[in-house]
């Protein structure tokens, strides 16, 4: 029973103490200081607190024997078989991760007639390719689609388990880890292993400017989701070794209380994850009719504007363009940012592009701590002459 | 019908930051709101039961303060509401959070439809909602954009998939968890309001749950643990440019340039 307890003979200045906690979660009351559920278990009172007012204890837990649990699974997302690039990206992480702690690669490949496009994973350097192919799994529906991984786990005992964030690997992982009772870290924006095989987990935190460094110390599997762009694509290899393991499960395992009455296909956009050039408005844009400006500059460089969550709740933009932690996540060779002041969620989506080039009037915005050029300067200024500039340029 | 909706208070201004020189989390403008994306979800409840008879109950968890959105959820219409509120829950990863969740909810006795928001603003995860429908084995259908058709056994919603649109139809007791494009919130009503001033607000705490095994609430029954929080790592590798808007200009074209995109 892991708990912070108080020693109320030590304190001598209460105020000062309730100061401490960064969920406002001490109260001083009858002269007695007590934690009430908004506690979030920072142990900040403890670290910063005067000596021996807080303690945190900690009773010895059982500690799981690991070596029974081996291996990198990744999830192969997929439609109709057209398997999703992330599963790439988690494969190619997955080979970087095992190869720390000598691991085995794994591919979960669940669908109906699928096993043909199973080949296609050991290109990519996978040890062992596990398929469920039967007509129950034609559609994702939760229960059946579960069983399965439940089956895969229970049998062949992955270490880490590693899905796309994907609206089907948005679903399925956390049910997995609540059915195994263990740890699912969600959108993982940096992925490690230590050497007693604990998955260093890192992501935004606490809905703050904060990032935090999760582990799932004592229980296995290890779930963690990515989203699509955050990682690179596995390369191919040239002597694939691998080889592809079909598996069945009972029909009675694949019941469900979903009925797939119509699939209708969505007309094609291009989406922002799939642009090389992005132009990203943010709040420094003061009307909705201003994003015409943008769509010019992101026409001008062959590119695609998008936006951050404000604007998308102010309605200035369709929500499929928006770029953040609750939005897409997007890699591209270049992306302009104007008027964007760079809340972690929205850091978090695009971080990764490889040159990122940032307007704003503020320098003290966090933008100016991930763009390699920080342009100090009023966007309304700034954009109309560049569009001017760059169409003289075409001419 | 009965209905459940799960819901969530936030930071209002988020912005969490941690003090470069001591390590400690500032707690700069920490107002709080209700979770945006749950207005969606009490706004379905509420249209469902405008539509086909039902009760609507809500359930949240967090500090006492937290009451307050279950008041405002009593304005929007709701019938009904709990907070589970205990110290015994503090420090509660996604696991332990769905786990006392599961523990509330079983409070409302028979239910047939769990519906929650698309997710959280300040975790950003939606994971509760599909490991809360695990622990109370029901199935769910997550990034539901649109209500079908309510019927007495089952009910039909259209999922929001990447590259299409799937109509399921799934039997009771299930969970949804909706999309804020669903539908448009209603403000919570005056009259509600007056309506509602008095209505109790119970809290839930451990000693009212059937498990009373501590080892499965917050911290203990928690399987992932934080070790470490840090500042975003600036990069180092940057320039910063301050001058006039026409040299800006300048830089910026012959950056591009550099970069071939004229």
């Amino acid at each position: 029973m892991a708990k912070i307890v108080i020693d109320q003979e030590k304190i001598t200045d209460p105020q000062a103490l309730l100061e401490l906690c960064p969920f406002d979660a001490l109260e001083w009351d009858n002269d007695y200081l007590s934690i009430n559920a908004a506690c979030k278990m920072c142990k900040m009172c403890v670290k910063k607190g005067p000596a021996g007012v807080f303690t945190f204890i900690e009773d010895e837990v059982v500690i799981i024997d690991k070596s029974q649990w081996q291996g990198i699974v990744v999830y192969v997302d997929h439609m109709d078989g057209n398997i999703h690039p992330v599963t790439l990206e988690l494969i190619g992480k997955a080979k970087e991760l095992a190869a720390k702690v000598n691991y085995p690669v794994y591919c979960l490949f669940m669908g109906y007639n699928i096993a043909d496009k199973a080949q296609e994973l050991l290109q990519y350097g996978v040890d062992e390719v596990f398929v469920y192919d039967d007509e129950e799994l034609k559609h994702f529906r939760i229960e059946p689609y579960a069983a399965v991984f439940e089956e895969f786990i229970s049998k062949v005992k992955p270490s880490i388990a590693l899905v796309g964030g994907t609206t089907v690997g948005r679903s399925l992982a956390p049910r997995m880890a609540a059915r195994f009772r263990t740890g699912l870290t969600a959108d993982c924006t940096v992925l490690d292993v230590a050497e007693n095989t604990d998955l260093a987990q890192i992501r935004p935190a606490f809905g703050g400017n904060i990032m935090a460094h999760i582990v799932t110390p004592n229980t296995r599997p290890q779930f963690a989701t990515v989203r699509y762009k955050v990682f690179s694509p596995a390369e191919k290899t040239s002597s694939p070794t691998g080889k592809v393991t079909v598996c069945t499960i009972p029909k009675a395992s694949l019941v469900s209380q979903i009925r797939v009455l119509q699939v209708k296909p969505k007309e094609k956009v291009k989406s922002i994850e799939d642009a090389e050039v992005i132009v990203v408005a943010g709040g420094g844009i003061k009307s909705s009719k201003d994003m015409e400006m943008l769509q010019v500059l992101a026409d001008k460089l062959g590119g695609m504007v998008a936006t951050t969550r404000p604007l998308i709740e102010a309605g200035f933009a369709d929500p499929r363009l928006q770029i953040g932690l609750s939005g897409r996540t997007v890699k591209p060779k270049l992306i302009i940012t104007c008027g964007v002041s760079g809340a972690v969620q929205f850091v978090a989506g695009m971080d990764s592009s490889e040159n990122i080039i940032a307007i704003n009037t503020d320098e003290n915005a966090p933008i100016f701590n991930v763009a390699h050029y920080g342009i100090i300067g009023d966007l309304y200024k700034i954009v109309p002459d560049l569009i001017e500039r760059l169409s003289s340029n075409h001419e | 019908m009965n209905i459940i909706v799960c819901i969530k208070q936030v930071p209002g201004t988020s912005e969490v930051e941690v003090d470069q020189e001591t390590g400690v989390l500032k707690r700069e403008g920490i107002d709080s709101k209700m979770n945006p994306y749950d207005l969606f979800a009490i706004e379905t409840a509420i249209k469902i039961k405008e539509e086909n008879s039902a009760k609507v109950s809500v359930i949240s968890m967090g500090p006492p303060q937290a009451a307050e959105i279950i008041r405002e959820a009593y304005m929007m219409g709701v019938d009904e509401g709990a907070l589970i509120s205990d110290r015994v829950f503090g420090g509660a990863d996604v696991l332990a959070t769905s786990y006392t969740i599961s523990q509330g909810v079983q409070k409302f006795g028979q239910y047939d439809l769990i519906i929650c928001g698309k997710q959280t603003t300040d975790g950003d995860t939606a994971q509760v909602g599909p490991e809360l429908a695990e622990f109370l084995k029901i199935p769910h259908i997550a990034n539901v954009k649109k209500i079908v058709e309510v019927k007495e056994h089952s009910i039909i919603v259209d999922m929001d998939m990447p590259h299409a649109v799937q109509t399921v139809e799934v039997n009771y007791p299930c969970l949804i968890t909706v999309e804020k494009d669903i539908n448009q919130p209603r403000l919570p009503s005056f009259k509600r309001k007056m309506a509602t001033k008095n209505q109790a607000i119970p809290i839930y705490s451990f000693n009212d749950f059937i498990d009373q095994n501590e080892n499965n609430y917050g911290i203990n029954g928690s399987p992932t643990r934080v070790i470490r929080i840090f500042s975003p790592e600036a990069n180092n590798d940057r320039e910063m440019w301050k001058d006039t808007p026409g040299v800006l200009v300048d830089r910026l074209v012959n950056k591009l340039k550099e970069l071939k995109y004229v």
